[in-house]
This record gives structure tokens, sequence and C-alpha cells, in this order.
């Protein structure tokens, strides 16, 4: 039987229950509503209701076949992630941008290319390295590894990461945004190429589970219903 | 693991080291992370196991051995000088799960000696012979070169230091490239705040841009903005000297027939005379400790991206039929690096590590 994993709570839950509503599949929770226990109508698939955040970790494990969760938490939580789970589906809601933003002030930068240059400059001048405040670091690394970008530093900022340049622990910030609001009610801007990654609620494969003929069978029917309901 | 033949081996190595007249160094395994990431940036985090210190902070499993050599040599003793060292360090692996996380380095680096061509030579002359029984395949590079190359750009000084400083970073330094040789595009935004501020004061600009925040001072988005109106009329380095710039990071051959044409590219690019005559030094002493110049693989961007301190000779030591080994020697001069240590005294510097955890069943088979 197939392990499936969705959001346990809140409106990622219902966009999840909604969209395989729509595709012909039945998703409901089971018991009362403290507990964390599902069903699912209409094909051989155990739910499993998880926190988002842990939802990548079980797909790398493979204790569950199939999961839902926002693509940059599979980016930011798995190593090296083509290689644990295959997406299957974009499905369409929980946009969230990953953007990297400086202050609007900054009028000589709109770019990467002037970010770098900012950052040897502010090096030079302070004495230390131009500082990004995130919660997703590495996928900040790697973005301004691939575009060559030096001199900055990452501070981890686990909440109001928009504020701590308001706040002078950070120059500049890297985080989620979904309409650009808080961004601009701090008074920061995001570099015309600062989107790091766009992120959306996305059904995986866990590459690591245990894919017997019967487990199979169920993907590849899942897949044709997915191919049919569009 | 590290076995106990692993450290049988790394104490041999020690030992021959020492024989050709190196002090042993030690070196504690952690290391204040903060130097390190001055030194190498974030990129360090990917590589380098952190760890936090409840009164010194965050520290870093080392890495490598060359900043506490390097910081012990700065510190006091006098050059030339020349040390040894062996034990574990630990690298992070984000890639690839069946490398090591831990494994021993033996190391022998050279300071200050009177004859750069000389040390370069005598530190890959004896990594050479430490692995002779491998029979081990060489590939040198000079990085020398690309940056005397960039010194040499007719172009302003901003222009040069922007592409000295992403030497080690390929994608960037291509970027810079095509801006300074005026294939990329201007974007129109930027033009249009140029001309703007031939008309605003930069103060005025910035008010009207939002609320200030952050460290960063208006003097120092004008200072920015200064500098990028005199780029804008600076006119683009020029065909002859970019493709001087292309034909050295491509360029693959022998050390004996690089020089030659290094030297007919210096007609274009002045500074690379120079940087062709320590070639020249580099590949005679060389030949003067039995490896043939001719017979040496070379690229000058050769481990450009492999340690961002490497600014001079560069080299590998690799073993025969085994590309999915790592090299079993590494080396190569940093020069620079020990300024930046030795608050801004520096001193020439060449060293390398052998890896004796690779030699297992390679010296012995062979």
């Amino acid at each position: 039987m197939i392990r499936l994993g969705v959001p346990s709570k809140g409106r990622l839950m219902d966009k999840t229950f909604d969209w395989f509503g729509r595709h012909g599949l039945t998703l409901s929770r089971t018991g009362n509503d403290r507990e964390y226990a599902g069903q699912v109508e209409g094909a051989e698939i155990t739910l499993v209701l998880l926190s988002a955040g842990e939802i990548p970790r079980e797909l790398a494990t493979g204790r569950i076949h199939l999961g839902v969760t926002g693509s940059d938490l599979v980016r930011e939580k798995l190593v090296r992630w083509e290689t644990k789970v295959e997406t299957i589906a974009r499905m369409g809601f929980g946009h969230a941008d990953l953007v990297l933003a400086v202050p609007q002030v900054w009028i000589d930068v709109d770019t990467l290319d002037d970010l770098d240059a900012a950052a040897a400059q502010f090096r030079a001048t302070h004495g230390h390295r131009l500082r990004i405040a995130t919660k997703y670091h590495r996928q900040v690394r790697e973005f301004l590894r691939e575009h060559g970008v030096a001199d900055y530093a990452l501070v981890d900022s686990q909440g109001a990461t928009e504020g701590t340049v308001l706040n002078g622990t950070a120059e500049a910030i890297a985080d989620i945004t979904s309409t650009g609001e808080t961004l601009r009610a701090n008074h920061l801007k995001v570099l015309d190429d600062g989107l790091i990654h766009a992120s959306q609620a996305t059904l995986f494969r866990s590459l690591p589970a245990a894919w017997d003929a019967p487990a199979r069978r169920e993907l590849d029917a899942l897949r044709t219903r997915l191919a049919a309901t569009g | 693991m590290i076995t106990s033949a692993d450290r049988d081996r790394a104490a041999d190595i020690l030992a021959r080291f020492r024989e050709a007249g190196a002090a042993p160094v030690a070196a504690a395994i952690l290391q204040p992370a903060g130097t390190l990431l001055d030194l190498y940036g974030e990129d360090i985090r990917a590589r380098a196991f952190t760890t936090q210190d409840p009164l010194a902070g965050e520290m870093m499993l080392r890495p490598d051995f060359t900043v506490p050599v390097v910081q012990a040599h700065m510190a006091g003793a006098s050059d030339p000088a020349r040390y040894c060292y062996a034990g574990e360090v630990f690298r992070r692996q984000e890639s690839d799960p069946d490398r090591p996380r831990e494994y021993l380095q033996a190391g022998y680096e050279v300071f200050g000696a009177s004859d750069p061509a000389d040390a370069d030579a005598e530190v890959f002359a004896l990594l050479h012979e430490v692995l002779a029984p491998c029979k081990p395949i060489a590939a040198t590079g000079d990085l020398g070169i690309l940056i005397a190359a960039v010194e040499g750009l007719t172009t302003s000084e901003r222009r040069r230091a922007a592409l000295r400083r992403h030497i080690w970073r390929p994608v960037r330094f291509r970027r810079l490239m095509e801006r300074f040789t005026g294939q990329a595009a201007r974007p129109g935004k930027r033009a249009a705040l140029l001309a703007t501020l031939e008309g605003v004061p930069v103060e005025e600009l910035v008010a009207r841009a939002g609320t200030a925040v952050g460290l960063r001072e208006t003097g120092e988005i004008a200072s920015r903005l200064g500098a990028l109106r005199e780029d804008a009329v600076e006119p683009p380095v020029t065909r002859s000297e970019a493709d001087v710039l292309d034909t050295l990071l491509t360029m693959e051959g022998s050390m004996a027939e690089a020089i030659d044409p290094l030297r007919d590219m210096a007609v274009d690019l002045p500074t690379l005379g120079p940087a062709a005559d320590r070639l020249e030094a580099r590949a005679d002493a060389l030949a003067r400790r039995g490896h043939d110049p001719a017979a040496l693989p070379f690229a000058p961007a050769r481990n450009r991206t492999a340690m961002e301190y490497y600014d001079g000779f560069t080299f590998t030591l690799s073993a025969p039929g085994r590309p999915d080994l790592a090299p079993l020697a590494t080396g190569g001069r940093y020069d620079a690096l020990t300024a930046v240590l030795g608050g801004g005294r520096g001193v020439p510097a060449v060293g390398g590590v052998v890896r004796p955890g690779l030699l297992a069943g390679l010296a012995e088979g062979a």
C-alpha cells in the first residue's frame, strides 16, 4: 500500500484535499480533529498527516511513497534533492518566492552584479562582510556561489527577517515572500535578478521508498488519473 | 575511516619531509571560524564542519593546515623556513556521499625562499619523489599568468581590481569581461539613473527612494554611483586584449611549449613578459631536478577553482588509470595569502600536501 504524506493542518491541507478532489480522489481526516489520521477513497493509498516541514525528511528516508510539501522545503532540507525525490506534479497553490532584497535607498543596486560590487565596497569600508539575514542558508549560499557573488556573510534569522536591516543586524535579506508587501513596509526592494526559487506546493515521489509491484501499479493509476484530469 | 596503515604511511612521509629540512609544526583541530570565513567566504561552510564553543564562539574542524601553518610562521619565525605536518583534516560532503569526511594530509611548505622558481620545483619534486612508487601523473598550472594578464589590461584600475578579485570565480569573471568589452548591454534602468544624476544630487535621489535603513550610508551609495559614472564613459577593453585572456583560459599543452606563445602574447599585454620569464625559470628549475618541462602537462588556469588562495604555480599528482580518485597530492604558490594573514606583511610561500589515505593498494601493488 502506498503511503501519501500531506500537511496536517491549515490552508495547505485544505488546498491539498481540494486538489486531489479535483483529480477524483477524496482525501479526508478520520477520527476527531486532534488525531492526525486520514483516509483516501478510491485508491489503495494510506493517508499520513504530517507537518509540511517533516515531509521532505520522510520522503528522503522512504517512510512515505508520496508527499505534498513546498518545493522550497525540499530544496532546503534535502542535500542533492534530485537524487531523493521526483516531482510528480506542481499543484498550483502555496506560491512563495525566495528572494534577495536590499534597502530601497540603495539606488545603485538593482542586480546581483551590483550586489557583488556593493559587497566589495562595504567590506572595504566597514571591515566586515555584507550581512544577509536568512533561514534558507543552503539555497542562498548555492545561489550566490552559482552567480559568483563574494564578500557576503549569511546571518541566521529564524523569524521577522524583514526587520533585521531596520534593526541593524543585516544589510540585506533573503526570505520567502508572496506579495512583497512586508518587504516594502520594511523599506526593502527585491533585486531584478534576485529570485532564488519560486516555490509552490508540489507532489513528490520518494525514490528510496519500497516500490513493489502493487505500489507501482497504484502509482501508475495515479499518474494516469492526473494526466486525464489535467 | 583513517586506518593505522594510513597513519604509518603519513609518518613515513613526514619523516621524509623532515629529512628535506622541514621543521614539524602542530596545528589545533578546532580553528576559529572567523579567520576561515574572512579568507574563503561563506563557501567554506559548504566544505568545513562548523561547531560552537560557549566561550570561543564559532569554530571549524580544520579543513586544511594552510591557515594555521601560515599564522604560525607569520607570528615570528624568520625567513626562509620549511615546515612539515601530518594530521587529520575534515571536509563536509554535500554532493558525493562516497568521499571521506576525515582523512590525513601530510604537507610540506616553504616560506620566504629567495628563488621562487627553485622553491616551486623543490616542493613539486619532493612530493613527486614521495609518490614515485605510484608512478603519479603530474598536471601543472600558473594562476600568476592570469593575474599578470589582468594587471596588463588597458583599462581603469577599478576594472582590473574587479577582475583580480574574481580570478577564482569563472562565472563572474566571464560576466565582468562581457561587460568590460561592451558585449553585455547596460540595463536601461542604469542608463536612466545615470542620466538623472546629471541634474539631481545623489542625496535627493536617495531620499526619494525611501527611508534609509541599514549600515550602508548615503556617502557609500554616492561614491559607488560616482564610480559607475566614470565606468560608463570608460572605453571598452579591446578585442585583442580580451582574446589574450580567452586564450590563456583555454590554453593546454606542455609547460615547455607554453613559454613561446606567452612571449608572443606579451606583444599585446606586456605584463605577460615577466610572467613568461617566471614560467621559464620554473621550467628550468624543474629540469634541474629531473622533471622534463616538455613532458609536464600545463594549463595556466588549472586549479583555478580549487582553492581561492593559489596565485602562482599550481600542481596535482594523480594515480594513473584512476580518474575516480582525488589527486594523491596537490600544491601551489600562495604569496598573497600570507599578506592577508600576516596583517599586510607577506612572504613568498609555496607548498603541497599528500593524502596518505589514497595510497593504500597503489604503492604496494605497483
